[in-house]
Order: C-alpha cells, then structure tokens, then sequence
C-alpha cells in the first residue's frame, strides 16, 4: 500500500519521537516500505552540525541506527531553509516531493488552547499533503 | 594544521572543511522550556542580563530624567567631540581594509565553502541589506542633509576667539552657489557613501566568514574567537553579545520612537492642519545647527498608535520569516523607492540631475581625502557634529545591520560581496542625494523656491516634493516609504536579537522573536510617553566607542580567518 514513508525528525530532542519512530518503523516492516527521516536545518551552524554536511552525517547516524534497531529498510534527506523557525510546513511539503514519499508519519504534540490560533506542524502538514499523513501524538 | 600553543587563532583547515576544531556544541548554554504554551530556547545568561539591563535603563531614564539626561549628554558629547580623531581614523582604516579585500586573492574566498551557491538572488539580498542598513535614513536626509550642507557652506566661515563657529565642511564657499552645492553634495555622500557601507561590511564579513567558513554560531562573539579562542564561549563573549543587543534594541526603539514622531509630522502635514510644520524633534537626534526642541504638535495618541501600528506590521513580518515576511516588505519598499526616485528624477530635471550625480561624485572623491582627515581639522563643528556622530551612530547599528547581512549573504565569494555591499550601495547613495538633495538645492538657486529649506527636518522631504506634479500621492508614497522602511528594521532587528540571545541558534521557537518585537514597541512607547528618548539615544551612540575598537579587532579577526581559508 506504501512504498516510502516519510518521518520528520528533530534529532536533538529524541525523546519526543520515541512513539512516531515506533509506529513508522512497524508500518515500513508491514508494507515493506523504505523508512526516510527527513531532518530541516538552516545553512547556519546549528545544534544538528556546524555545516549542512555535518549535520547530513548526523542525520545519516540516526537514520542507520533506527533500520539496525527496528530491522526496516531506511533512507535520510536534509532539507534546508531560510528560517526553519518559520518555514518548517513549507519545507517539509517539499521534501515529501523530493523523497517521493507516499505517507508521512509525524510526531505531534497533544493541542492546547493555543493551537486554537497557530496550529500544530502535523496539523498543517495533514491538512496541505497530498499523500497520507498519520499524525501521532504524545504519550 | 596550525600550532595552537603558540596562537589561540585559528587552527588551519583540515581536509575539504575549513572548521575551527572547538568542544563548544551550538545551544549548548541554552535553557529550553515552555512559558504555558509557548516554547522558548534562550541563551543563558546573555538573554537574561540584556533583558534585565534594558529594563533597568528605561527605569532610570524615567525615574531620574534631568540626571539620565545630563549622564548620557556628557557621555554622548565626550565621545563624539573626544573621539572624533578615532572615529575618523578607525573609519577610514575599514574603507581601506575593505578596498583591500576585493583587490587581493582574498576576495575569490566564498562564503560557506568553495562550492556553496548564493542564498539569495540579487534583487532579493540587497533589497534586504539595503533596507535594514539606511533605507529609512534616505528618507529623511535625502533632502535635508545636501541643503543644510549647501546653506552652511553658501554661507562661509566665522570665526570666533580663534576657533570656526560655522557648520560648514571644510573651508566652506561662502558666496559662491556653484562650489557650496559641490561641497555640500560631497559633504552627504560622504556620510552616506564608502564609510559606512564599509562599517558594515566589516562586521557582517567577519561573522559570515566565521558562521560559514568557521562552523561557529551565528552571534557576534563568534568574530572574536581569533583572539580570544575558547574564552569568547565565557564571560568575555557573553559581554560582547549583551552589548550588541543592547545597542540594538535601544537603537531600534529610540529610532522607533523618533521616526514615529516623524511620520506623524508628515500625515498632519498632508492631512491635518499644517500645524506640525513647526516641526518636532529632530530625526535620530542629529546634531543640526539649532538644536533647541520645537514644540511637538503631534498628540501622544497618534504616536503611541503609530508605533503600534508599526510593530504590528513587523510581528506579521517576523512571523511569516525571512521570506515570506522580511525579504518580501524589503523588496516592495525597494521597488516603491525606486519608484519615487525615477520620478523625481525626470519632473526634477533629469539632464540636470543626470551631470549633478557625475558631478557630486568627482567633488566627492575630489574631497574624500580631506574630508577623512582625522587630524588637525579647522572645521570641528563639521568634523565632531556631523562627521563624528555619524560614524558613532552608523558603528552603534553595525551589529545590527552588520549580522542581519551576513544571515543572508551566504554564498556569496568576498570579492562579491564587498562589492555589493561598498560599492553599490554607495552608488545608490550619491545617486538619491543627487536627485533628491539636487532638486531641492536647484529649487532654491534656479526658483528661488526655499520652503523645502525653511522647514523642519522631518518635511523637508514633502516640501520639496510639493511644486512637483502629483504632489499628493508622492508624498503619501514617502510616508508609506517611512513607515514601511521602518516596519524592515524593526522586523530584522527582531530577528538579530532573538539569534543572538539564542546562543546564535536561528530556529529558535517563533515566540521568541514576537516577544522581542514587541518588547521594542513596548521600550519605544514608554520612552516616548515617559520621555527619555533623546537621552537613551546619547547613550546607545555612545556605545559606538567600544564597538569601534571591536571594529578594528574583527578586520585582524577576518584576515587571520581568510589567511587560514586560503592556506
């Protein structure tokens, strides 16, 4: 049903994955599908890496070490941006075109009072893609 | 590979990356959390002790305004008037320093590594650089600035126990309207021109350079790591960075504040009775021949919703990001500006104009050298109030500015980008004084029109613009400029102070920079109610003291950095 599911990924804060990674690796084992986790960072010297190159390295890393645990297939893309504070949905929309993905699985955080006026990234994501995304929130 | 005993520097590349090898981990300072449901990553203890310090600022200047008022005064007048040889000196060593860089092997140096390819198109980046560098300034001296020169200068020196009492630059042309208006052009694009494009470029070099080339944050300690190695992670960046946000914010908040009052002049001088031609403050507290404060005729109301308004545009901006907010109001003000300057220059004359431009640029080069002389100057009212202010004051936003440029000038090879940022923005320069400052100063010569002349700062501009056709929709046109010129360095000011009290992480939680923009608007309204604005604007170009010695520190910082890139 899927061939490549996309998972965007903030790898400096792990912790608040660990469900949306466990989910997206189940779903790749069922279907067969290649797992990407597509991290966004700016040219900038950033908690990802000092260069886009590092920060492709780290994201490399992270990327191998979620196949060898949960025994998919996997792949990684570093998408870059501007103002990645900003420009996240925008980005994220273009790396689902650019990985070919055709489902996205994205870690959410439970709403609050104010996602009433700002929303959530997977709640924007969910609502613009033109491939499934499946929305995983928090514990 | 670089011996480090003997150089805390830069260690010399290593392979294909050009990185300086340092244990520090960007955001590693930070304090991440959540303020209900907003998300906050701030540096500690930077965004603390600027926050803190700026509030107690604003305290003192409201609590104690006559003392504040005479504190800073003293400490405005001794820079600028002590200093001036300095200034003047410093100054003239970064144009030079700059000229340099683009003649030497150094330029085909690019910014982000050999292969890196420009953020940015042209139009993009230097509607962006330009705007949050001196569009608002045009604005206001376009006119204001060659006609006082020319009135100083037509009217010749006097001399007083010894010492020149007139405005005028250098030996003036008393008499003479054909070398007064030369000298009065050259005068402007002085101060518009070379210096402090290259006041600029110099801080934003240095920190893209090492943001880029270095692998090191983007924040303005980063510049110093040549010198101080890992001691800038310390206490000694954390000053470096609590000062440039604090020149920053009370830059942008006094300007605020002054250009407010500005803009309010203009709409009651087109919509309201005409009463606020007898002018309020001058624009950034220039120095101008009389400096008593004129009665403000705009109501505190009008103010305080203007800068409201204003804020509020720049929080949209600011939210909506560099793209999609700043480089978009940057490139519509460009285009409205250009607008205004195309069509002044063909109602005002554009042959006339036209051999103006070529001639104000050969009086300026003709007199470049004695104008930068920092020594021995007959002219000290000239040199201290006008030349030496402006440099202060330039140098005073240079982190500002200086940062935001480099944010997006990635990709750029040096020679490029001294290029755009020196040479053509200083032709930009001439070009809107020549037209603008031209028309006004052939209104008075050829027509004997002089009300452009007699008004106050602010409506010099509309006065000038008001015997040309259309009169209504251009001026309304300049106070669209004005505000929206504005509203571009508020939005990027926001922007440059969020990354750096974010340890110089750039994806910060967007609340973050709301809260500066606002902040800003907040300091600027009750500056303006409670008064102080003047005072707290003495202090902040104060600050151009320090930061021209950090100045000349970063050109060591840059050709350390740009020797290890080419090695």
């Amino acid at each position: 049903m899927f061939s490549k599911i996309m998972v965007p990924v903030d790898i400096s804060h792990p912790g608040q994955l660990t469900r949306a990674l466990t989910a997206a690796a189940d779903l790749g084992r069922h279907y067969g599908a290649e797992v990407c986790y597509v991290a966004v960072t700016s040219s900038a010297p950033g908690t990802l890496g000092h260069t886009p190159d590092e920060a492709r390295g780290h994201l490399a890393e992270f990327s191998e070490a979620q196949a060898a645990a949960h025994g998919h297939r996997a792949c990684c893309h570093l998408a870059l941006s501007h103002d990645p504070a900003v420009d996240l949905d925008r980005t994220l929309l273009a790396a689902i075109e650019e990985t070919g993905a055709d489902l996205v699985v994205m870690a959410s955080h439970v709403p609050g009072w104010a996602d009433s006026f700002t929303g959530s990234h997977g709640g924007h994501l969910a609502a613009e893609a033109k491939v499934s995304v499946f929305v995983v929130r928090g514990e | 590979m670089a011996d480090d005993s003997t150089n805390q520097g830069i260690p010399e590349p290593e392979g294909a990356a050009d990185l300086i090898e340092t244990d520090y981990e960007i955001g590693q300072d930070n304090v991440e959390g959540n303020v209900g449901p907003f998300g906050f990553d701030i540096h500690n203890p930077v965004f603390m002790i600027s926050g803190l310090s700026i509030v107690a600022f604003v305290f003192y200047a409201l609590a104690l305004p006559d003392q504040a008022t005479a504190v800073f005064s003293w400490l405005f007048s001794s820079v600028t008037k002590g200093f001036d040889w300095f200034f003047l000196g410093a100054a003239n060593i970064f144009v030079l320093f700059c000229l340099f860089l683009i003649v030497s092997p150094f330029g085909s140096i690019r910014l982000g590594g050999a292969d890196a390819t420009p953020d940015y198109s042209y139009v993009g980046w230097f509607a962006m650089l330009f705007a949050a560098g001196m569009g608002i300034g045009l604005m206001f001296f376009g006119v204001s600035e060659p006609m006082s020169h020319f009135s100083s200068s037509l009217g010749g020196t006097t001399v007083e126990d010894g010492v020149r009492t007139d405005w005028a630059p250098l030996g003036a042309a008393g008499g003479d309207e054909v070398a007064a208006q030369r000298l009065g052009m050259a005068a402007t694009i002085f101060h518009w021109g070379l210096h402090p494009w290259a006041i600029y470029a110099v801080v934003a070099l240095a920190l893209a350079l090492f943001t880029y080339n270095k692998g090191l944050p983007l924040t303005l300690r980063s510049a110093f790591y040549p010198i101080f190695g890992e001691r800038v992670w310390g206490w000694t960046g954390h000053i470096i960075d609590t000062l440039a946000v604090f020149a920053t914010l009370f830059g942008l908040a006094t300007s605020l504040g002054f250009g407010a009052e500005q803009a309010a002049s203009g709409l009651t001088y087109l919509y309201g009775s005409g009463d606020a031609a007898e002018g309020t403050r001058a624009f950034l507290g220039i120095p101008y021949g009389n400096t008593e404060e004129s009665g403000v005729a705009n109501s505190g109301t009008l103010l305080v919703l203007l800068i409201s308004a204003i804020t509020a545009v720049a929080l949209i901006s600011v939210v909506r990001g560099l793209d999609g907010g700043v480089k978009v109001l940057s490139e519509i003000n460009m285009g409205l500006a250009g607008l205004l300057l195309i069509f002044v220059f063909f109602v005002g004359g554009p042959i006339f104009l036209l051999t103006l431009f070529f001639d104000s640029l050969w009086a300026y080069l003709q007199n470049l050298i004695p104008l930068s002389n920092p020594f021995g100057r007959e002219d000290v009212n000239f040199s201290q109030g006008w030349t030496s202010f402006y440099w202060a004051w330039w140098i005073s936003w240079s982190p500002f500015v200086g940062m935001f440029i480099a944010r997006v000038s990635r990709g750029r090879s040096v020679r490029e980008f001294l290029i755009c940022v020196l040479l053509i923005p200083s032709m930009v320069c001439v070009l809107w004084m020549s037209v603008f400052g031209g028309t006004a100063i052939n209104q008075v010569v050829a027509d004997g029109y002089t009300q452009a002349k007699d008004a106050a700062l602010e409506l010099k501009l509309f006065y000038m613009l008001d015997p040309l056709p259309l009169a209504t929709i251009t001026s309304t046109i300049g106070i669209v400029l004005v505000i929206v010129f504005f509203v571009t360095s508020s939005d990027s000011g926001s922007l440059v102070i969020d990354t750096i009290t974010a340890g110089g992480k750039v994806d910060a939680p967007v609340s973050q920079r709301v809260f500066w923009c606002i902040f800003e608007g907040a300091v600027a309204i009750v500056l303006l109610v409670g008064g102080g604005l003047a005072s707290l604007q003495s202090a902040v170009i104060s600050t151009g003291l320090p930061f021209t010695l950090v100045l000349l520190v970063m050109c060591w910082a840059i050709f350390r950095g740009l020797q290890s890139e080419r090695s």
